[in-house]
């Protein structure tokens, strides 16, 4: 998996630079999740192709049709943008807007924004989202790359939220063949570890009780990342959720594991430098990621 | 005033048709025109009037369970798939949700209908817990949410189609009680217009839902002492008809809105907020004044809490004799 690995490398340069140049953002949580993310913009994900690129999508089929995909826990969003913005959905001078006013890119995803496909920022919520595009996509047609699907990719610490239950309970009783789940268990949330914060074991029999296909897998390991997708399409009758075991700030030397990354932090110029230069960007390329002018 | 005692309300009965069951036939009888339309329950649906939509479309009735925040967020999923979701469940239930309306629906402006039956004192004999006193208010304060309480069955069938025809988030107030006729089925009904159902020179009543009713029977009770009142039936109260208030406020010059919803930030808020930027003018609220309500009868408590006509007669006299004053 050379081609995802570099993919996933370079979502996390754009992410932590996105967020410097903004000056605030969420770097721990694009960090722990930019390999799926990688995986699902560069493999699973069967969404039209811009910038000319070839795909398998007849025109009809472009939109309506195409799988969807929820990032519930949206203010990991530098890092959605980043594999849009690889995937052709806008050029670089956009990323120049995040979080700045009048921009195109907001502090979290919004429908607005080419190639997202729902506006997310309020925790839970995003989840119900892809429940209603699950059971909504039933009924389409299957396209020539098979049945349109419905990813969402939720937190942790979300899973706090008593609305993300109600959601999977709804999810294990239609029986939704067409969802997937993600949870990005990077074992932290903003005020601390999630064990100290509100304890989520047992995970996976949490979601096995719900009647969901559960598969734990490490989220930074592509070979399982691609078996766990696979698995999930193959599977009918029942949704699934892959609990990728992550590690916050990964690939960052400074942030990896410690909690306080996650918040909405400014980095400085040191921080920055050191982020790129962990993430293999020499000092003489780093102004390519100087996003903001 | 005497009139309390004496008053007797003329057109009550059991006759009219309510607005649930009116809007769960009118949902129903729209589902050929309206492929995507698809209707959403959270367990209440022999209460909202969708039960006739789950018999006849039992393929696009899609039951939540008791679960009305997901089913809200849901909804927004479901209309991102090319559907047109109508989610309905009890005033006080669809409060449990607001901040999903505010995300998921409305900040994407997406085309979801959401609507709440037992709305105020019309929930009656559940108490307080079950009387909504808030809806009004909260989802008229989100950006870009249309909000509407019709005021008869007529009105509430002509709205559906209505608000099915507008793209964009709308909650819509049907109601739990019997409701006297307003409209005949000539009645056209427009969003974002008010209309007059009785015409008067001396003060002008701005109602919406069950009030309109009791609306009439303030303005028969006041012709009675020779003041000639104009009732507006204001069922868009978002957004609201400016041009027929400061119409009213020119020929009228004074006011009395009518609710069953607490006096904060619904009809008559959104009535004052319009006068005082265009012609300053006397209100006089009716609705719950920032109390709870308690069990008992739609009409029991209408009098009680001083939404019934005689109340709406009184503040009619009160507005009136501010005209002018400073």
């Amino acid at each position: 998996m050379p081609d995802l690995q570099a993919h996933a490398t370079e979502i996390r340069r754009i992410a932590v630079s996105l967020i410097h140049g903004a000056g605030s953002g969420h770097p721990g949580s694009c960090l722990s999740a930019a390999d799926v993310i990688a995986a699902l913009y560069f493999g699973e994900l069967r969404v039209p192709a811009v910038s000319g690129v070839a795909d398998d999508f007849s025109r009809a089929d472009r939109h309506a049709n195409r799988d969807r995909f929820v990032l519930s826990k949206g203010h990991a969003c530098p890092a959605l943008y980043a594999a849009l913005h690889l995937r052709g959905f806008f050029d670089r001078a956009a990323l120049g807007s995040f979080r700045r006013l009048g921009g195109l890119l907001q502090g979290s995803p919004t429908t607005t924004i080419p190639g997202i496909d729902a506006t997310c920022g309020s925790l839970g919520q995003g989840f119900s989202i892809a429940l209603g595009l699950a059971l909504g996509l039933r009924q389409a047609p299957d396209t020539v790359v098979g049945h349109p699907r419905a990813y969402v990719m939720l937190g942790d610490g979300e899973l706090q939220e008593g609305e993300v239950w109600e959601a999977a309970m709804a999810a294990g009783h239609y029986q939704l063949g067409n969802l997937c789940a993600i949870v990005d268990y990077n074992k932290m949330q903003s005020d601390d570890l999630n064990e100290k914060t509100m304890r989520l074991e047992p995970l996976d029999a949490k979601w096995r009780a719900f009647n969901w296909n559960v598969q734990v897998i490490d989220g930074h390991n592509f070979a399982e990342i691609a078996a766990a997708f696979a698995n999930a399409r193959a599977t009918t009758g029942k949704p699934t959720v892959i609990i990728a075991n992550t590690i916050k700030g990964k690939g960052v030397s400074y942030m990896e594991g410690v909690p306080s990354w996650h918040g909405s932090v400014k980095l400085k110029p040191e921080e920055i430098r050191q982020a790129l230069a962990d993430l293999g960007v020499p000092p003489d390329r780093q102004p390519e990621y100087a996003f903001h002018v | 005033m005497s009139d309390k005692a004496a008053f007797v309300p003329s057109l009550i009965g059991s006759s009219g048709e309510t607005l649930r069951e009116a809007f769960g036939k009118a949902l129903t009888a729209a589902a050929a025109k309206y492929p995507a339309l698809v209707v959403l329950d959270a367990d209440v649906a022999g209460g909202t009037g969708t039960h006739h939509f789950r018999r006849a479309h039992p393929d696009r009735f899609i039951q939540f369970g008791i679960a009305e925040q997901n089913m809200v967020a849901a909804a927004a999923g479901l209309a991102l798939a090319g559907k047109l979701p109508v989610a309905s469940t009890f005033a006080i239930f669809a409060l449990r949700a607001v901040e999903q309306v505010r995300q998921s629906i409305a900040y994407p402006h997406l085309n979801v209908k959401l609507a709440a039956s037992h709305p105020g004192l019309d929930a009656g004999p559940d108490g307080a817990s079950a009387q909504a006193l808030e809806d009004l208010a909260a989802f008229r304060a989100i950006p870009g949410m249309t909000v509407v309480s019709p005021a008869d069955a007529i009105e509430m069938t002509k709205a559906v189609t209505a608000i099915l025809d507008y793209n964009g988030p709308v909650y819509v107030r049907t109601g739990r009680s019997p409701a006297r006729r307003i409209f005949d089925e000539s009645y056209v009904f427009e969003l974002g217009r008010g209309r007059i159902v009785r015409d008067g020179g001396d003060v002008t009543i701005v109602a919406c839902g069950v009030e309109v009713a009791r609306a009439l029977d303030a303005a028969d009770l006041l012709a009675r002492d020779g003041v000639a009142a104009r009732v507006v039936n204001m069922s868009t109260i978002k957004p609201i008809d400016e041009a027929l208030l400061v119409a009213c406020a020119r020929e009228t010059g004074a006011f009395v809105t009518a609710e069953d919803h607490n006096v904060i930030g619904g009809l008559g808020g959104a009535v004052a907020e319009t006068l005082a930027r265009t012609i300053p003018s006397p209100i006089e609220f009716i609705g719950l004044q920032d109390v709870f309500g308690e069990s008992g009868e739609p009409d029991e408590l209408a009098a009680k809490y001083g939404l019934a006509g005689p109340s709406i007669a009184d503040a009619a006299r009160r507005a009136m004799a501010r005209k002018g004053t400073r």
